[in-house]
């Protein structure tokens, strides 16, 4: 592996410039995308858990009715940062962690675009869930659900909903910047030769979703932003006593919230489409079929928010527009189905864990989609909405598909990330207690929605018929507690393991990814590769024999296959660590308690975030050598 | 032996599918009774078998295709690099287009019947949203009590059958009132009984409409949908549809005052209700009304005791249920956390002649 020297002279900068790139500390200051991939996956990872320890308090809550366990306070707390974490600290941080790891590699660039933004997004995001999760401490978490409709959300008398609308305003500015610095990143860095269309869907999805995050973050920031003045100021943006519209915060947040939903979903979309066709040895049926749809998908994504709407009494042409509207999006979304079966059809499929998740995935994913059709019609949505039946709709979508993505990458890219395998006898047995458990979980859902059970109520009586399935729902959620357990074990064992293989392409896979050493080198490629084709690396090992249309091995030195490994490495400049993305990020978490608490704080915490910047702003990107 | 796993898992799906047809299942929207919750029906099934069958077709054809091109050892051929096929692709754009299109129409058709206006004869019903309970009126005009206001009820929303009935969905306070006497926590609730209509919120500022009827006599629960705060999960309501004729006599109780208590007990409580309570700790009806006497803050009790009254304080627990409502009047916020309803450390004796008097309102 070629090393990197980077020179230990501290040159114009406020601070003397940290210099470790390996040992604990370097993580902290690192601006190198892989370390900040992996350090939002540890992070994410964790929230996870937090957020499913959170879940398996709700189901153990509904396991019987009238239950005490949990009274309503501490119920609609624990609900509320369920939603909380596992969209916004976990689904949304995830698919992060694998953009900033892999987008690089798989369009053949060194770093992103920005490293040191790359590193203050994820500072910022780390210390936006610290903030969040420190008003357990402080006086009650956030209790008005995710969706935090005004004006409960304004009026509830505990600080929660403050800490909602201030911490969601500081992973929003993580979110931010790490968008625009991924899109420049995939506009600006790929290598000669990747145009759009040789770019691996994975790295298409993660364009749509940069874009989807740059349009419309803005519009739950101006949403929370007057939330917080409303509470905190008494202005009167959602007061309808003093002229104010409720409705209006319903039309902000869902017109962030619908896109978000892709935002969640389209990664997995993305990793689906990679995996499918490595373990089919097939390309990709229909590629730009595929693409196309995910840019249709992120189009509509916009035009369907009302359909959260339905029984808000916005009208019978607003409720038939919307209706229309949602239909019309289940159309590119049922493309990729059909395409991702095209893709297996007539291939050579290798059940490996991380094809298991993703043919699951789809699977899982189907269900979900058919559920989300019908709740385009209108009238029986006004049945279904606000039930149980719409809570087994979106985990379907965002467990059977977001999380079985992410967990097919992560089977996929482990070899990648670390050069060790996971265990595979571990992962399949993992893949099957997950998919039992998780049906057994949500699919009940469905029956409790239509027999009438409403969502986030703390407690259910006796007489209404609910407690089976709401039984055979906690049981589900208690194996995927141990899916997930069995999950962190095989991790741990993975990495006791001596390193015995060393695993370079263990999948015969296709992306340019693959074509650099594993854990690649700091600089991620020695040379550039130059593509010439869509799954350029699989092209450099196969050649197509024109006559029958078979692949067979490229003839060693028929293709420049073997960029010379020795070439380069020693004379690639790269940006050097910093210690600025994580000073000024710390102030984000410091005003925001400012606001709760005094303008000393505030003060403080501003001072702090314009000392980073301006450190960052007169602190050269590579220190002079 | 393959067999015999099979019939375990039939009987096991058998009877999963039984329990799923729970006797008590007070808010099935899949047994419907109202003419909108069977319109609504009507439509979702239909739509339901159609996702059923594509749910067979794509789940079908993938474990087909993981089956049926799954690697076998010894088999080390690489398969045809097919790239995609534009004509079939174009038709599995189209064909789930068409199916949506076609499912559409009496989706939309019935979007706008379910929004017409009142028809004649309707019955009006004001529908009142508090935290976390629920108020009706009925501002008709033959609806005036003897004192001059409309019927005003809680919790039981009382109907005729085979009447249509035209709610009109109104937000109101939470009990406490704010300095400038608007009612305060006014927030969204959504008002929602599965076995009559499907749920239209209750937004403050704006009034939204459900228009049903029901046929069937009975008692019909529904509760709040949308999360509306701390006690949303016991905002509840029950619909209590009579006969014309039971109407006709329930219309004319409710427009008397109920009878004076002769019971001595009764009479203590109805003091201790229509006055301030000893030391300073408040009045009943500062918030609650009895006749023309009260608030309108808290849920008029004027006929507490009407048999169509089944349930009270959210509808949480049954009228019948009198210890219940000892349990309640002592401590409100255990029994209800974070209620509005405030603790006037009422002594046993007090809570005693309270019942009584309110059992007295028939």
């Amino acid at each position: 592996m070629a090393s990197v020297s980077v020179p230990a002279t501290g040159g114009r900068g406020l601070l003397r410039r940290p210099t470790a790139i390996t040992g604990f500390w370097s993580w902290f200051t690192t601006v190198d995308h892989k370390k900040i991939g992996i350090m939002y996956g540890v992070v994410a990872f964790f929230f996870f858990i937090i957020g499913g320890l959170e879940a398996l308090l709700i189901r153990a809550q509904l396991a019987q009715p009238d239950s005490t366990l949990l009274n309503a306070d501490e119920y609609n707390q624990i609900f509320t940062m369920h939603g909380l974490t596992m969209v916004f600290l976990f689904v949304m941080p995830m698919s992060s962690a694998l953009f900033n790891y892999l987008i690089p590699l798989m369009i053949g660039a060194r770093d992103v675009a920005f490293p040191r933004i790359n590193a203050y997004s994820f500072w910022a995001f780390l210390f936006g869930g610290i903030f969040l999760y420190s008003s357990f401490l402080l006086g009650g978490a956030p209790n008005g659900g995710w969706f935090g409709y005004a004006p409960n959300s304004t009026t509830d008398p505990s600080i929660g909903m403050t800490f909602y609308a201030i911490g969601l305003l500081i992973t929003g500015v993580a979110s931010t910047t790490g968008a625009v610095n991924l899109a420049v990143t995939v506009i600006n860095m790929r290598a000669p030769g990747m145009t759009l269309f040789r770019m691996p869907v994975f790295v298409w999805m993660g364009l749509v979703v940069q874009f989807l995050l740059v349009f419309s973050l803005p519009i739950i920031t101006i949403a929370l932003f007057q939330l917080l003045f409303d509470r905190r100021w008494d202005t009167a943006f959602f007061d309808p006593t003093r002229g104010g519209d409720p409705i209006l915060w319903q039309h902000l947040f869902w017109l962030f919230g619908h896109p978000e939903v892709y935002i969640l979903i389209l990664p997995a979309f993305g990793i689906f489409s990679e995996v499918l066709p490595v373990f089919s040895r097939k390309p990709l049926f229909g590629y730009q079929f595929v693409v196309f749809s995910g840019i249709a998908i992120g189009f509509i994504g916009f035009g369907v928010w009302a359909h959260h709407m339905f029984a808000a009494g916005l009208g019978p042409v607003a409720n038939t527009a919307f209706g229309v509207s949602t239909a019309i999006i289940a159309v590119p979304t049922g493309i990729k189905i059909f395409n991702w079966m095209g893709t297996m059809y007539g291939g050579d499929i290798r059940f490996t864990s991380a094809m298991l998740y993703s043919v699951g995935g789809v699977a899982m994913f189907v269900i979900g989609g058919l559920s989300g059709v019908t709740h385009a019609i209108v009238p029986s949505d006004y049945q279904q909405t606000d039930t149980y039946y719409i809570v087994a709709h979106f985990h379907y979508v965002l467990f059977g598909g977001a999380i079985f993505g992410i967990f097919s990458g992560f089977y996929y890219w482990w070899p990648k990330a670390f050069g060790r395998r996971l265990g595979e006898a571990a992962g399949k047995l993992q893949f099957w207690l997950l998919i039992i458990g998780f049906n057994l979980a949500f699919g009940p859902m469905h029956i409790l929605g239509l027999q009438g059970m409403i969502r986030r109520e703390y407690t259910y009586p006796e007489t209404l018929g609910l407690t089976f399935w709401n039984q055979v729902s906690t049981v589900g959620a208690f194996l995927i507690a141990l899916a997930v357990l069995m999950f962190i074990v095989n991790v741990i064992r993975t990495h006791l393991k001596p390193r015995a293989e060393i695993v370079e392409d263990p999948w015969d896979a296709r992306t340019l990814e693959w074509m650099t050493s594993s854990p690649p080198p700091v600089h991620n490629f020695d040379e550039i590769p130059t593509v010439h084709s869509l799954d350029e690396f699989w092209h450099r090992k196969y050649v197509e024999d024109e006559r029958t249309g078979r692949l067979v091995p490229a003839q060693a030195g028929a293709s420049d296959a073997h960029d010379d490994p020795h070439g380069g490495g020693h004379a690639i400049h790269l940006p050097s660590p910093s210690y600025w993305p994580i000073v000024s990020s710390l102030g984000l978490p410091i005003i925001g308690y400012g606001v709760l608490y005094s303008w000393w704080l505030f003060g403080l915490g501003a001072l702090i975030a314009l000392v980073g910047f301006y450190g960052w702003a007169f602190e050269p990107s590579v220190a002079e050598e | 032996m393959r067999k015999k796993a099979l019939w375990t898992l039939g009987l096991v799906a058998a009877g999963l599918l039984l329990a799923a047809c729970a006797p008590n299942a007070g808010q099935d929207t899949l047994q419907p009774v109202g003419d909108v919750a069977k319109q609504q029906k009507d439509l979702f099934v239909p739509v339901f078998w159609v996702a059923v069958g594509v749910f067979v077709i794509v789940q079908g054809g993938i474990l087909y295709i993981a089956l049926r091109f799954r690697h076998r050892k010894g088999r080390d051929v690489m398969p045809r690099q097919t790239h995609g096929n534009t004509r079939l692709e174009i038709g599995w754009t189209i064909a789930p287009a068409v199916v949506l299109a076609v499912v559409m129409v009496p989706t939309v058709s019935l979007i706008w019947e379910l929004a017409r206006p009142p028809e004649d004869g309707a019955l009006n019903i004001t529908v009142e949203g508090y935290q976390w309970w629920w108020g009706f009126s009925y501002p008709d005009e033959d609806m005036v009590t003897d004192w001059d206001r409309p019927i005003t009820i809680a919790d039981t929303m009382v109907v005729p059958t085979g009447r249509d009935v035209y709610l009109s969905l109104e937000a109101r306070g939470g009990g406490a009132q704010d300095a400038n006497g608007d009612p305060d926590f006014q927030v969204i609730h959504s008002f929602w009984v599965p076995q009559l209509f499907g749920k239209q919120d209750v937004v403050p500022n704006r009034t939204n409409h459900i228009q049903f009827r029901v046929d069937e006599a009975g008692t019909y629960t529904g509760q709040c949908a949308e999360f509306c705060g701390l006690q949303h999960g016991r905002m509840k309501l029950e619909v209590v549809a009579l006969d014309p004729a039971e109407w006709e006599a329930w219309v004319e109780n409710q427009q008397t005052l109920a009878p004076r208590p002769t019971d001595p007990l009764a009479r203590q409580g109805e003091e201790l209700f229509l006055n301030p309570l000893s030391d300073g700790r408040g009045a009943c009806t500062a918030c609650h009304a009895v006749g023309d006497a009260g608030g309108a803050a808290a849920p008029n009790l004027s006929h507490f005791a009407d048999p169509a009254h089944t349930c009270f304080a959210g509808c949480n627990w049954s009228t019948e249920d009198r210890e219940a409502l000892a349990a309640w009047l002592a401590n409100p916020d255990a029994e209800k956390l974070g209620s509005k309803m405030p603790d006037y450390q009422l002594t046993d004796e007090e809570i005693d002649a309270l019942v009584a008097y309110l059992y007295s309102l028939t």
